[in-house]
């Protein structure tokens, strides 16, 4: 179900208003709303919430044989359906473009760009593979799902322990969590999404994480996906109003400086629920 | 089965199919019509071979997709089983198809003078016939033809190209073996004003190798646009002398008075 276009008065109203930088909900046009990550009591359960868009992510593994082109890695899949949960405007069953965009978005940015090391995930050769499931569920839709899902899913995966496996010969032996502390997956870097939207008027600046309002509003969205390390993973500007090189670059360079905020508060809170924890070695 | 490795760019400055580092593929436009459509085209970017076929504006057959002050632009993406090396059929649902067909549609969405049709409909069917690379270069550009084909106003064209880095060396216009191994991205532009309006990269790349790739992909779009003006303007000219409404040489016909065009001999 399609929901009302915004009236005549609101985007008036929002055009005017971004024109001379001020958005809606008092933020800055370069200002992220505060991502809050709650972790649940399993290891690899991670809610994400930008304001009030909110996402939930779970990580599971388990032990399959490998696909037989490739022997030495492991699987991972992404499992991301909206449900009209998130906003009446998603339809069980038939993908909407958004769904589309943002599914092949989280696989590009969680999978493509080889987040997560996969040939660490080998048990035995040819025979037994950890195949790591990371499902999504879309909780709440203010606007900008995929940064939000894309930050769940990271953290999920940087929050997951798989249990330790012992292989002597061709036996495998799995130990249990409260045998042997679980071990985390190998990740190579970490990528975050930044999402800019664009206006039709020119002389209105570029806002960084659009509310729903602003996203349904904008002329163009430009999604930036990298990591700390000053390393394009994804990048994507999907037509819209036609932005000069210069534009684009200036937008890379802003989300290289967010994405090294983002891996800070990250990690503080990463650090933060494992320290309260409590992992005993016997 | 991997056979001797490749090599994407020798000493001598050569890539694997012979062309320097910044050389594009040979691109043939072909604009012959195609069954009932309003404009179609056939481009070709080296191997890669894409047909696109535009119906419209006309009535909506999707009443329930109508916008009440715009046209509706309706993409399809079909992609043939035999296009790649070995065969494979697309399920219909393929995720990778429908992020195609919705990337040319909010490509050409704001390119495409839409509200000058309101209510109505205009489809463009994508056929992929070859895939060697640049996929989505040659969807572009063959859009971009087949709608100026149609008739339908745009607001410029707009022009694909690929572009990728091997080591330090930035290359343009990938082959297959090429995108599958160098971190690569697509870049469309509207040649009259030098903007950019789709830009995709799916693989992991320094920002400042990107920065150098983004720019010179920017320029090469201008390249492309030569080409396709003069395929356009070539395919008008026949057609405009073919009617016989071409301007007459040779000082004119005085012997009609009334200025009637005279049948012409075959």
């Amino acid at each position: 179900m399609r929901p009302p276009s915004p009236s005549i008065p609101e985007k008036e109203f929002l055009f005017a208003s971004l024109k001379e930088s001020l958005r809606l909900d008092g933020r800055l046009p370069m200002e992220l709303r505060a991502p809050i990550l709650t972790f649940g009591d399993d290891l690899g359960w991670v809610e994400c919430s930008l304001g009030k868009t909110r996402v939930l992510a779970q990580v599971e593994g388990k032990m399959v044989k490998p696909l037989p082109e490739r022997p030495f890695e492991g699987m991972i899949t992404i499992h991301s359906e909206i449900s009209p949960m998130a906003s009446s405007e998603y339809e069980p069953g038939r993908p909407s473009d958004e769904e589309v965009t943002i599914t092949r978005m989280l696989d590009k940015v969680l999978k493509r760009s080889d987040a997560v090391d996969k040939e660490s995930l080998c048990i035995l050769a040819g025979q037994r593979v950890w195949h790591i499931r990371l499902t999504l569920h879309f909780l709440s839709d203010a606007g900008n799902m995929l940064d939000c899902a894309c930050l769940a899913g990271m953290v999920a995966l940087k929050h997951f322990r798989r249990p330790d496996v012992e292989v002597v010969g061709d036996e495998v032996t799995v130990h249990e969590p409260t045998e042997r502390a679980p071990i985390p997956l190998a990740i190579h870097h970490t990528p975050f999404c930044f999402t800019f939207a664009f206006f039709p008027d020119p002389a209105t600046p570029p806002i960084i994480d659009p509310t729903q309002l602003e996203q349904r509003l904008s002329a163009g969205l430009l999604t930036i996906a990298l990591n700390a390390q000053r390393e394009l993973c994804v990048l994507q500007k999907l037509g819209g109003v036609p932005l000069d090189t210069d534009e684009v670059l200036k937008i890379v360079n802003i989300a290289v400086q967010k994405a090294k905020e983002l891996n800070s508060i990250v990690d503080a809170r990463l650090q933060e629920d494992w320290s309260g924890r409590k992992v005993e070695v016997r | 089965m991997q056979g001797s490795r490749v090599e994407i760019l020798n000493e001598g400055g050569f890539r694997s199919d012979g062309r320097k580092q910044y050389e594009l593929r040979d691109m043939t436009i072909d604009l012959a019509q195609q069954g009932q459509a309003d404009g179609s085209v056939v481009v070709t970017h080296g191997l890669t071979q894409v047909m696109v076929s535009v119906f419209g504006p006309r009535e909506a057959k999707m009443r329930s997709q109508t916008i009440h002050d715009r046209a509706n632009i309706n993409v399809e993406v079909n992609v043939a089983a035999f296009s790649t090396g070995d065969r494979r059929k697309r399920a219909r649902g393929d995720k990778r198809i429908l992020e195609l067909a919705a990337t040319i549609k909010s490509t050409f969405e704001p390119v495409v003078q839409t509200n000058l049709y309101p209510r109505s409909q205009i489809d463009v069917f994508v056929q992929v016939l070859q895939q060697d690379g640049g996929l989505l270069q040659a969807c572009v550009n063959a859009t971009t033809l087949a709608l100026v084909n149609a008739g339908i106003p745009l607001l410029d064209f707009v022009c694909a190209v690929t572009g990728g880095v091997h080591s330090t060396s930035p290359l343009l216009d990938l082959t297959l073996l090429e995108e599958n191994d160098l971190p690569n991205v697509t870049v469309a532009v509207m040649p009259k004003t030098g903007k950019v309006t789709l830009v995709t990269m799916e693989t992991r790349l320094h920002v400042d190798r990107f920065e150098e790739i983004f720019r010179l992909a920017g320029e090469a779009g201008k390249i492309i646009h030569g080409e396709m003006k003069n395929a356009v303007r070539s395919r008008t000219t026949a057609l405009v002398t073919a009617m016989g409404s071409a301007p007459r040489v040779g000082g004119g016909d005085t012997a009609d008075k009334d200025g009637d065009d005279r049948m012409n001999e075959y």
